[in-house]
Order: C-alpha cells, then structure tokens, then sequence
C-alpha cells in the first residue's frame, strides 16, 4: 500500500468515525482543520485505524504526529515491516 | 454495537422518551462513559442526561453547597473511583492494612455529605480483581498486600450497600471477570488519557449501568418461560421417551442440567417459570414427575402449557393467568422459528438469540443478564407459591355459580396497617413494580418511603395483605394519603396487585381509608388517575367507587359515604 492508499482509508475512517461526508484529509491537515476532530474523537480515530490496518502505535508515536502525513508515513513504515 | 453507532445515536431524537437524570463523579476521565451512557440509552429508549462533574474533582464538588451537582437534582448519583488511582493511593501511603475500610468509609462520607443536599440513588462501582505482581499468589497471606484490600473492599462495599438502601452497587469486578481484563483495559488509553477502559468495554460498562437504573423503573423481567425439547433437555420427548432424552452429568445432557439449575436459582429468586411446549400434556409432564436427573419438578412450574397451539396464543394465555405484562417475560426456545412467531406476534416479550450449540446457552444468557433487579423481599421467595395457590383458586371458582357464593368460600382476610421497617422495602418495590394498578405511577425509593411515613403531619399510609383459605397473598396494596392545605387528603398513591383483582379489595381499601378520614374529621378525598401506556385497567377507577369528577381530580364525600360491601374480613 502507499502514501496515498493509506491517506485514502484514512479519509474514510474518518468520515465513518467523525460520521461527516465532507470530510477530506490532506498530508497537511491537522486536528485544527476538521471540526469533529479533538482530543475526545481523537483517540476513538486511533484506535479505529489501528484495528483498520492491524497495528498498534506507541504512545511517543501518537504524541509525535504533527499532522495527518506524518501519521501515514508511520502506519507505511510498520505496515512494510510487518 | 460498536462506539461509533453509540455516538452516531447522540444527534438522534430523544424526544418523546422518559427523562432520568444521572450525575457522574469519577477520579478519571469519563467522557466517553458519559456519551455512550446516552448514547446507549437512546437504544432502549430513555433520555438519559448526564451532569458530569469535573475531572477528579470529588470531594471538592460534594462540598460546595452551590455545585451545578445540587442544582442538576440527579435521580441517580454514580461514584466511580478509579481502580489505579486507588492503587497509586495505597502504595503511596505505605500499603496499610486498613486501606479497605478508609476506602469504604470515605466513599461513605461523599455519600453522606450529598444526602445532606439532596435525595438521590447511588450507583457505586466495585473495584475489579487484579492479579498482584508484587506477592504473587502469596498476596492472600498478606493482609498489607493491595490484592487482600481490593477484595476486602468489595466486601465491605457489599455491607454498606446491605445496610444503606440509597446505594446499589455496580458490580464492575464481576463485569471485568465475564469479558476478561485484558479484553476491556488499553494501557495507553490509560496512560495518555486516563481512560481506564477500551471502547467496547465502555459500552458494556454503560450498557450494565442503564440495566441498574432501568430496574427502578419498573423494567423489571418476572417471568421466564421454557420451551422443552432441546431448551430443557436434549432431545424429543415425543418421540425419544423419557430414557432417552439428554439430562444429567453425561455429554450434552449436562448443558440441560445448567440451564434447568439456573431457571431453579431464577425461581428461588422469585422469578415465575412457566412451560411453553408443543408436546402433549402427559408427555412433557412425565420427565418433571420421573426423571430423576431433572432438577426442575412440576412444582417449580407456575403455568405448565404444552399443547399443538402456536406459542403466541400459549404465550398470551400464561400472561393472563399471571397477570403480569408481556414486557416482563423472557421466553427461551432453541428453536429460531418458534423464537421468531412470538417476537412477531408478542414484540414486548423478551426472546433472546440462543446460540446454535445448547452448551453456549448458559453462558450466552448470563452474559445478557436478564434478570436485573434492585429489591429481593420476602415475598420474592415466595411468588412461585403464590401463583400456584392462584391457580387453585381459578379452578375453584369455576364450581361456584355465584360470584358472590365464591368469595364467601374464601374466607378472606385483610390485616391493614400503616408502614413499618418491615413492610417498606415491600412497598418501595411495589411503587418501582407496578405498572397496571397504579393510579399515579409515582415511583419511590425505600429511603423516599421512609420520609413520607416518618412525616406524620403531612402523610399517612396504608399497607394491606390478604389472606385466604389458599394461603397468603402477602401484602398486595398500598395506599398513600397527603394532607393538603385545603383540609382535603390528596390519594398520592393508590397501588394494587393485579394478583387480587376481582376479590373485592379496592372496595376494602376505600372503606378503610374513608373510615380514617371520617375519625380524622375530613370532608374529602381527593384522588387523580395519571394515564399511562399500562394502567389503562384503572382509568374509572374513582368513577366505579362514587368519586365526582371536578378540574381534573376525583372527588369522594366522607361524610355521606355508605361503606361498600365486600366479603374480606378485617383481622384488627
């Protein structure tokens, strides 16, 4: 899978999970660009991509993400790893 | 249902729906409890409003006077201590061995301090197991060992709540214990949030909570009904006899056994069991009669049906003999089609999907908990006796021409007295139970009934039993009186079992209150019927007694009131 498959499936766990249509993620876009997007809905989304893709981050590894694209790169990283 | 459908349900309507309210105070974050507590709500349709305190902020809101939490008035109060927390306490002040009981008695005082500004119910979650790394399995030896505390914790959780009919526990270890700790924990939620569980267990964590709080609202389930053939043993006993159907400590046939050992604790409980089989009489009787693996008798059996007819029909045919509503039956057949005719024909009727395999059907059921309750009297012990001895006098009855020449027969008694610490558990449950005969539906905890009758200057009660040559019907009615401003008594609650109805009781109950008022010197007495989807049976209530009808309430004249005639003797 690459970059841009990841950033497609995770516009759609977002869509399902925040359950808005409009949604559209970019490598750029952060919590501060999607409305439904805090800190509450936050975990709910990574724990829903880590069932998706079957990996589990650590916790440095959800601390650090600065924005969606860094967030792909990781799920790409374990995912060639696995 | 996964965590995201429960939050999809938060932008739903709730309207329509009865309100409860529940307050939350927790030492961790419980923001996504409090949405899927809503959420899941919403499924089981009741607007559940949640005030949450602010986070680990316990003691601090109990004793502000001013707290949003005094002002939100919560019907139920939960107090959730986070079972890390109370780890990293004990360890920090020196693993002492009186750490259960500070625990409790501190949980105490945050009960007692919000008591002092309100009523409210108290939900209080346990504390689950956890296996102690620090002893090991020596942990039990060891009084001053945290595994030794949280266990004695819960034991003295489960004497408060014995002693304190304010609080119900929520038993979160044993929830923890059925899914498996390491199903239901996320160390990272934990640690990054402090949220101590995973999205799913939070929803069975809400799910078993509204269960609670639904048992005070007269959802509770009374009756279970068996299918036969493949439900209670295995096999057909139509067609295999009685040697050969599967009971008892061999193969397949000790799957029965569970299940008949759990309708058997059901029944002792004082759930009613009923048989609902496609079988001929004798046939399916002869296992209950000479089986000797089997741990159900006829006697457990309060209405045994087996015949050709659909279930629906049979299924309608228990309810009117117990006279309870369908929404408080639970029916159990291995067979989907049979599951399918009633839940299409009787949707309020309770029909959980068994499994396919008879050895998953226990676990499958504990797992739905079905009999939640929040009261277990006397009485409870007793039903199946009661409804039994109710049959017997049904098919009395049918020999006398008259119905007059009937009651007579019974030799009825009635002992009427105001309530006493032994009755008010009993009336409570009644008040939270009864849904038919029941003018106003006001629904009372022990600790509400307690006031009202410890307010001599504003109420007086009335509990009735009755007797007959059958047995004893124990305490079947209840009458609240209000004095009102006006001089009139207002009927606050007017509440009878359906189990006696037609016996002339309501009449007694009338001379008996208006005897009070006459000695009291009270002209009036005023009563009011609140319709709800249930106690339709009662809408002419006052109108059958003589009432007048006057702005909405029901009025009865003292002073020219000619007492009734009914044939139960008062025992005073």
């Amino acid at each position: 899978m690459n970059t841009d498959e990841i950033l497609n499936e995770c516009t759609k766990i977002f869509v399902d999970q925040l359950d808005n249509d409009s949604i559209t993620l970019k490598r750029e876009t952060t919590a501060a660009d999607v409305e439904e997007w805090d800190s509450l809905s936050h975990i709910q989304l990574i724990v829903a991509i880590e069932k998706h893709f079957k990996i589990r981050f650590t916790t440095a590894e959800i601390q650090g993400f600065k924005n969606v694209g860094d967030m792909c790169d990781t799920i790409e990283k374990k995912l060639n790893s696995k | 249902m996964d965590f995201k459908q429960i939050k999809a349900n938060l932008k739903k309507d709730f309207s329509g729906f009865k309100t409860i309210k529940v307050a939350i105070l927790a030492d961790s974050a419980t923001q996504y409890l409090t949405q899927a507590i809503r959420g899941m709500a919403y499924e089981k349709k009741l607007n559940i409003e949640v005030w949450e305190a602010e986070y680990d902020a316990i003691d601090i809101t109990v004793s502000d006077a001013d707290s949003e939490l005094y002002s939100f008035k919560p019907d139920f109060t939960i107090i959730f201590l986070s079972p890390y927390k109370l780890k990293k306490k004990f360890y920090k002040n020196g693993s002492s061995s009186d750490f259960a009981e500070n625990s409790v008695e501190h949980l105490k005082q945050i009960s007692s301090t919000v008591s002092s500004h309100m009523n409210t119910n108290f939900l209080v979650f346990n504390v689950p197991d956890a296996f102690d790394a620090i002893f090991g399995n020596f942990s039990g030896k060891v009084t001053s060992s945290f595994s030794y505390q949280q266990k004695k914790m819960n034991m003295e959780l489960m004497n408060w709540a014995q002693n304190d009919a304010a609080v119900s526990l929520v038993d979160l270890c044993g929830l923890q214990a059925l899914h498996g700790a390491m199903n239901t924990f996320d160390s990272r939620l934990y640690i990054n949030s402090d949220v101590i569980f995973n999205f799913d267990f939070i929803i069975t964590v809400a799910d078993n909570l509204i269960q609670v709080i639904e048992a005070f609202s007269g959802f509770a389930k009374k009756c279970l009904i068996l299918d036969l053939d493949n439900t209670l043993w295995g096999g057909i006993i139509g067609d295999d006899g009685i040697d050969n159907i599967q009971i008892g400590d061999l193969g397949i046939g000790k799957a029965f056994t569970e299940i008949q050992l759990w309708a058997k604790a059901l029944k002792e409980r004082g759930i009613i069991l009923a048989v609902c089989s496609k079988n001929d009489e004798a046939n399916a009787k002869e296992p209950f009669e000479k089986h000797p693996d089997m741990v159900l008798h006829t006697d457990d059996i309060a209405v045994f049906v087996a015949n050709w007819s659909n279930k629906n029909d049979n299924i309608k045919y228990i309810q009117s003999v117990l006279n309870i509503g369908f929404d408080s039956m639970v029916f159990i057949d291995d067979n989907p089609f049979e599951r399918n005719i009633v839940r299409t024909y009787l949707p309020d009727v309770c029909v959980p999907e068994l499994p396919e395999d008879p050895s998953e059907y226990l676990t499958y059921l504990n797992k739905l908990n079905l009999f939640e309750t929040n009261a277990y009297t006397d009485e409870d012990k007793e039903r199946t006796l009661l409804y039994k001895a109710e049959a017997l006098r049904n098919s009395a009855s049918l020999s006398y021409t008259s119905e007059v020449d009937f009651l007579k027969s019974l030799d009825m008694v009635c002992e009427t007295k105001s309530f006493n610490s032994f009755t008010i558990p009993r009336v409570a449950q009644l008040t939270q139970r009864s849904n038919q005969f029941n003018l106003r539906t006001k629904r009372y905890t022990d600790e509400d009934v307690k006031r009202m009758n410890g307010d001599h200057d504003k109420y007086h009660t009335f509990s009735f039993t009755l007797a007959d040559k059958y047995g004893s019907h124990g305490l079947i009615g209840m009458i609240i009186l209000e004095k009102k401003d006006d001089g009139d008594l207002f009927v606050d609650t007017w509440i009878m079992s359906c189990r006696v109805l037609k016996r002339g009781m309501e009449q007694f109950m009338l001379n008996e209150i208006m005897e009070y008022a006459r000695k009291h010197k009270i002209d009036n007495i005023a009563g009011e019927y609140i319709e709800t989807k249930k106690n339709g049976m009662v809408r002419n209530h006052y109108k059958s007694l003589g009432f007048t009808a006057k702005g909405g309430l029901w009025y009865g004249d003292v002073n020219s009131y000619q007492p009734k005639t009914c044939y139960i003797r008062n025992s005073n």
